[in-house]
């Protein structure tokens, strides 16, 4: 696992305007420059979002990542939810799943409470 | 050689100034990635709120503003992690962001070095902070900012504090930080205002963004607004991380601003659940 690395990549592109112009442009050199498993190239190059989710790559990172392959928001939190069905819980970081109900049944919850104020 | 225990030996030469203005707030990127996505009257009562913070910092004529924040990889990562830090540039840019995402134009935003560096010196008497002469803001900045200085017009003193990369800074040093900001400010002739920027309970960015601990987020600015520093320090990372997500840990800005605040009560201005937005928005003042 080199969780680390994957990270340091993702956090270099979102930061970096010319380090995203050498991703798009030599994208297999710039991977080379980091210790990666096949299975976390994979995900980074499909991209897998899911996958990445599960290896434990943090959000704040992964959804600048998912904004870059122009993956919209709500179809960026559905491509984590499949990771966990398809790879299982999140592998390493500092996230576990709770279980929430989702932004559309909370919102009528929501509203149902604020209209019986 | 310059006094470096003096940082109230300011350029000008003028009066020391306490500090004008002191306040808290969310920077959640929904705010504007998302903005027609929110119930539209809570989103506006949002907005006017957070405005209304700008016209009220704005009132209190300040020649900076430090704006503490929780920040998300833009500058700091796990090579080499500060606990604290404190940018010391004349400018800086920001939005790191996608500007199509998050929906504000990457800008250049003044910064003010000579003040920064007075300022740090002052910190560093009691909590040892990284300087950083360049920054480049993410969204726990640049969203704030899109509110309270839209025109980019006030130079800004960005500071963090390490709320996303464990091991993460205890409580009872932000609170320390906080204070040391405070002294350091209220030590130079300069008006200073300070506004620290974070999330109560949230779990951003994952499967489960949108869930909000609407109780949890309200006890917590309670003891926030009445400025009790053993209720806020009495948080673990284990109970935060249960009942307010890794998001929660970002109530380390609220902490350095409760202990900015010498004592004073604060305000809750502001507090609304928006899921879209990930967090409870929230405005709030404290008394300086």
């Amino acid at each position: 696992m080199s969780l680390y690395q994957v990270q340091k990549l993702i956090y270099q592109l979102n930061r970096d305007p010319r380090a995203r112009e050498r991703y798009a442009a030599e994208r297999d050199a710039v991977l080379a420059e980091y210790d990666l498993t096949e299975e976390e190239k994979g995900a980074l190059t499909q991209p897998d979002i899911g996958l990445l989710y599960v290896l434990g790559v943090n959000g704040q990172l992964l959804m600048h990542f998912a904004a870059l392959h122009k993956i919209e928001w709500l179809d960026y939190l559905e491509r984590m939810r499949q990771g966990l069905k398809t790879h299982g819980q999140v592998r390493e970081g500092v996230y576990a799943s709770t279980g929430y109900e989702g932004v559309e049944a909370h919102d009528a919850r929501l509203k149902q409470a604020r209209e019986s104020r | 050689m310059r006094a470096l225990n003096k940082p109230g030996k300011a350029d000008n030469g003028g009066a020391l100034m306490p500090l004008v203005y002191l306040g808290a707030c969310s920077h959640a990127p929904g705010i504007t990635a998302r903005a027609e996505r929110a119930d539209t009257q809570t989103r506006q009562a949002l907005e006017k709120a957070l405005r209304k913070m700008g016209d009220d910092i704005r009132a209190t004529k300040p020649d900076a503003l430090i704006v503490v924040a929780a920040e998300h990889f833009a500058n700091f990562f796990m090579n080499n992690m500060p606990a604290f830090a404190i940018g010391m540039a004349d400018s800086y840019e920001g939005p790191i962001e996608d500007e199509a995402f998050l929906r504000i134009k990457r800008t250049r935003v003044p910064g003010n070095k000579a003040l920064s560096r007075r300022i740090v010196e002052g910190v560093m008497q009691t909590v040892d902070v990284a300087y950083a002469e360049e920054w480049k803001f993410d969204h726990g900045i640049s969203v704030p900012l899109h509110f309270l200085t839209p025109d980019y017009d006030l130079p800004i003193i960005p500071a963090n504090i390490n709320c996303q990369g464990p091991p993460l800074t205890p409580l009872k040093r932000a609170w320390a930080f906080g204070e040391a900001l405070r002294t350091a400010a209220d030590a130079v002739s300069e008006r200073i205002a300070m506004v620290c920027t974070g999330g109560i309970s949230h779990w951003p960015a994952t499967p489960d963004s949108g869930k909000i601990n609407e109780k949890w987020d309200r006890d917590f600015l309670e003891r926030w607004a009445r400025n009790d520093r053993e209720a806020l320090l009495s948080y673990t990372d284990a109970d935060t991380y249960r009942d307010a997500g890794q998001g929660g840990f970002e109530i380390r800005t609220f902490v350095a601003a409760a202990g900015a605040g010498k004592g004073a009560k604060g305000t809750i201005e502001f507090c609304e659940p928006v899921p879209i937005f990930a967090v409870s928005c929230t405005v709030a003042r404290m008394a300086v």
